[in-house]
């Protein structure tokens, strides 16, 4: 059972790494959805199947399909591709890399010299999700449709600033 | 169900933030920067369920709620930024953005 956790984590972690390092965009957007089904299954294997299904369908397919349709919309062509690989060179990636390296280095000394937990992850079901979610965190999930709300009259506002200015070339 | 040791989670989970903060550090085209954060917001909330599981409570998928709907409303104004910024200069270069004004 734990093997499978493992193998999971490898592949979450080798997608993510590709996504970081693709040079055409597509490319990487696919590979992020491969590394979040990875995650939505380590999240089933942790008990939490109602997080699994909503990673599912709200981050690998409504939040990436946002992602596709704006690359749709800018149609980027292989002249950013080329344009990508004169950006990452190797010179650029050496700094931020040790310094990510240190971060994720103290990171796992830190958790892996703790006392180790031989945690029995149990199931939560969405029914006690639920409870939690309309019970005491309410005024949160009240905040959360604000939130959604403010994103998107800024995402409307943003668009229709671009139609103004289009009008505005045009006369 | 899993008989995994919670650091082991944990440490997946600081390694997939680590990378996304790379992506951020290292990329300078938008829409790379927009997946690493995409990538950070998704390491912290694997950690926040595997909190929740290890103290065998829902307030830790509660909180990846949260953080799913703040990550939906984060993409949403950041792609329409991308869409304006190529529209602007007919480029995804994030440096380009330093030349705003008013």
């Amino acid at each position: 059972m734990s093997a499978t956790f493992y193998v999971t984590g490898a592949v979450a972690l080798l997608a993510t790494f590709m996504v970081v390092t693709r040079t055409s965009a597509v490319h990487a957007l696919l590979y992020l959805i491969v590394s979040l089904l990875a995650v939505a299954i380590i999240f089933y294997q942790l008990g939490a199947p109602f997080v699994a299904a909503l990673e599912v369908i709200i981050y690998a397919a409504a939040i990436m399909v946002v992602f596709i349709f704006v690359m749709m919309m800018l149609n980027l062509g292989p002249r950013t591709v080329q344009q990508e690989r004169t950006w990452l060179t190797p010179t650029i990636w050496v700094g931020p890399g040790v310094l990510a390296l240190a971060l994720a280095a103290q990171l796992v000394y830190a958790l892996a010299s703790s006392t180790p937990v031989e945690a029995g992850f149990g199931l939560i079901t969405p029914k006690q999700v639920g409870q939690r979610l309309f019970g005491v965190y309410f005024i949160g999930l009240e905040l959360a449709s604000l939130l959604l709300l403010a994103g998107l009259v800024g995402a409307l506002h943003l668009a229709r600033a671009q139609r103004r200015a289009e009008i505005k070339g045009t006369l | 169900m899993l008989l995994v040791p919670m650091d082991t989670v944990l440490i997946l989970a600081s390694l997939l933030f680590v990378m996304g903060l790379l992506g951020v550090l290292v990329r300078r085209n938008v829409i790379f920067i927009l997946m690493s954060i995409e990538i950070m917001l998704n390491a912290a909330g694997l950690a926040f369920v595997a909190a929740g599981a290890r103290w065998h409570t829902a307030d830790g998928q509660v909180m990846f709620l949260f953080v799913l709907a703040m990550a939906a409303a984060e993409v949403s104004v950041g792609l329409a930024l991308v869409m304006r910024l190529h529209h602007q200069w007919s480029t995804l270069d994030a440096d380009v953005a330093s030349n705003l004004r008013g």
